[in-house]
């Protein structure tokens, strides 16, 4: 296979951010700046939850604006168990992934009898309650949060206290979600989602009862969310209702936004812009949102594609 | 194969089908004509399953379909080329054909994507193309073609041939040959008197929600007068 003629600037650009990912934990000491791995587990943290948050924006052209819960319900089911001492990531995960599918199964069986500002203005809804029960739950710390004592026990298999571990762990899970999501998309179920989203009554007039295969859509992403809540939890060591805040679900869309919605990649893209440059940003200002509000606002009017379309991906009409 | 009896609906407050019947039998290719605003469409949008009924019955072999969502319609055999196309422009042409695949008439040779490469070549040029960038003759051939891979046992084609150029619709004319003579049954939905009394076994035509006249090809060339005062061509 000759490599240099498949050698894009979008392969490049997600091989090169891969392998940062991937070596971070060596280059970061090397060049003195060991904080830059804690900044690179939360991107990549984030990265899984708009990879989720992806599949049924980006694919599915289904806008949650309440994407956060999810991640909220997967760092507050490790946190609770934990604050139990169940501690064990045998019991935790499966779990948290488990509530993760029925929450998004209730809450996708009602959003997706709606469309449009509707189906936003319900997700957002849904999240809130949740949000509002985190806020309400006074064993659980209300707004101030709750500490986690220790991150989830693998059974002597894998040791995520070690930071080491936790952070291929968490780069495992960011490349396991990438490859659900790839083998989803390009399979039947993809192009069905991905039809459904330019004209969903074609392809209700075709033979596809579409509530269903949106349903779908919505538990997988849903519990890619869930996971992303796991490894949130594990990593802060912290959970607060702040997580599921209406807030945390449009950075999750703007990161989706301006990776490139509909493309594999995108999402990972976003996040790493978006993290690296939020934190970059507030560096210099205080008030940072002054100068990101507007960059974001150019990005959406001037590059519809999203860096995935700066760097020529493929274009897709979306009708 | 399929028997639309007395059929009536409308949009709101307005009737637009008054009592509309019309049969189409195994192998049959049967044509629907009338001028714009006569319910063609909603005729096509009733037996789809995608506009409610208010009266009558649509009765696919044996099985009623009133009532039925519109994938439920399409599971029983029933194929549309939509008027306008309507092809997914965010899927390739390949994606276009595979995605909705199905064998619903369980032919022991169905259709396939390659199967409708072969009849439609200038599809097989395009197939790693977005549906979105197709000339309109390359679009409807891949609606046809979009159609065709759901193995339908009625494929029913809504302005077959609207706004496409002669040598287009000429190929399309062609295909539509081709599937008669391989047993298909077809209803079709268009305006060309001419080309359909060579193609069709029979025809109705429609005025005001309902069928006026009916009758076989010969019948329709017979009277010549029919077509300008139905259809004003």
């Amino acid at each position: 296979m000759n490599l240099r003629a498949h050698a894009t600037p979008r392969s490049l650009f997600t091989f090169a951010v891969l392998a940062l990912c991937a070596l971070m934990p060596f280059i970061a000491p090397a060049i003195g700046q060991d904080y830059y791995v804690d900044v690179f587990i939360r991107i990549m943290i984030w990265a899984i939850a708009a990879v989720s948050l992806n599949l049924i924006l980006g694919y599915g052209g289904m806008v949650s604006f309440g994407h956060a819960m999810f991640l909220g319900l997967g760092a507050y089911t490790v946190g609770i168990l934990s604050y139990y001492e169940i501690y064990s990531a045998f019991i935790q995960w499966p779990l948290a992934l488990l509530i993760g599918a029925v929450v998004s199964l209730g809450v996708g069986a009602i959003c997706l009898r709606t469309k449009g500002v509707y189906f936003i203005m319900i997700t957002l809804a849904f999240a809130q309650m949740i949000y509002f029960l985190g806020v309400s739950a006074d064993e659980y710390g209300s707004d101030d949060g709750l500490i986690i004592d220790e991150r989830s026990q693998l059974g002597g298999v894998l040791d995520l206290d070690d930071g080491l571990t936790f952070y291929y762990v968490v780069f495992a899970f960011l490349l396991l979600s990438l490859f659900i999501v790839k083998r989803l998309v390009n399979a039947r179920f993809g192009m069905v989602i991905k039809g459904i989203r330019s004209n969903e009554d074609r392809m209700q007039a075709i033979g596809f009862p579409t509530y269903r295969y949106k349903l779908a859509c919505f538990v997988i992403a849903g519990v890619l969310g869930t996971l992303a809540g796991i490894l949130f939890a594990n990593f802060e060591k912290f959970i607060s209702p702040d997580m599921m805040y209406w807030t945390r679900s449009g950075e999750m869309i703007f990161m989706v936004v301006l990776g490139g919605m509909g493309s594999l990649f995108g999402p990972v893209s976003g996040a790493v812009v978006y993290l690296f440059l939020s934190e970059f940003l507030s560096n210099i200002t205080e008030q940072w949102h002054i100068i990101f509000g507007p960059f974001l606002i150019l990005v959406v009017i001037f590059a519809r594609g999203g860096i995935d379309g700066l760097l020529g991906g493929k274009r897709r009409h979306h009708g | 194969m399929l028997k639309v009896s007395g059929i009536e609906t409308g949009y709101g407050a307005s009737q637009v089908l008054f009592g509309m019947s019309l049969t189409v039998g195994a192998g049959e290719v049967v044509t629907l004509m009338g001028r714009n605003g006569m319910g063609k469409s909603t005729t096509v949008r009733s037996i789809m399953g995608i506009q409610p009924l208010t009266a009558g019955e649509i009765i696919m072999e044996g099985t009623p379909l009133q009532g039925l969502a519109s994938y439920k319609v399409a599971k029983a055999g029933l194929g549309l080329v939509p008027e306008g196309r309507q092809v997914f422009p965010n899927l390739t042409v390949h994606e276009n054909l595979i995605a909705t695949a199905a064998n619903r008439s369980r032919r022991p040779d169905p259709w396939t994507a390659e199967r409708v490469y072969a009849l439609f070549p200038a599809l097989a040029q395009r197939r790693n193309g977005m549906g979105g960038i197709l000339s309109g003759g390359e679009q409807q051939m891949l609606a046809i073609g979009r159609a065709l891979t759901t193995n339908p046992k009625l494929i029913i084609l809504d302005e077959a041939t609207e706004g496409l150029a002669p040598l287009v619709m000429a190929e399309i004319w062609r295909v539509l040959r081709q599937l008669k003579e391989a047993g298909q049954s077809i209803l079709i939905i268009d305006k060309n008197v001419e080309t359909l009394t060579r193609i069709a076994d029979r025809h109705y035509i429609m005025e005001k929600g309902r069928v006026v006249w009916s009758g076989t090809s010969r019948e329709l060339r017979a009277d010549t007068g029919l077509p300008h005062r139905t259809l004003g061509v």
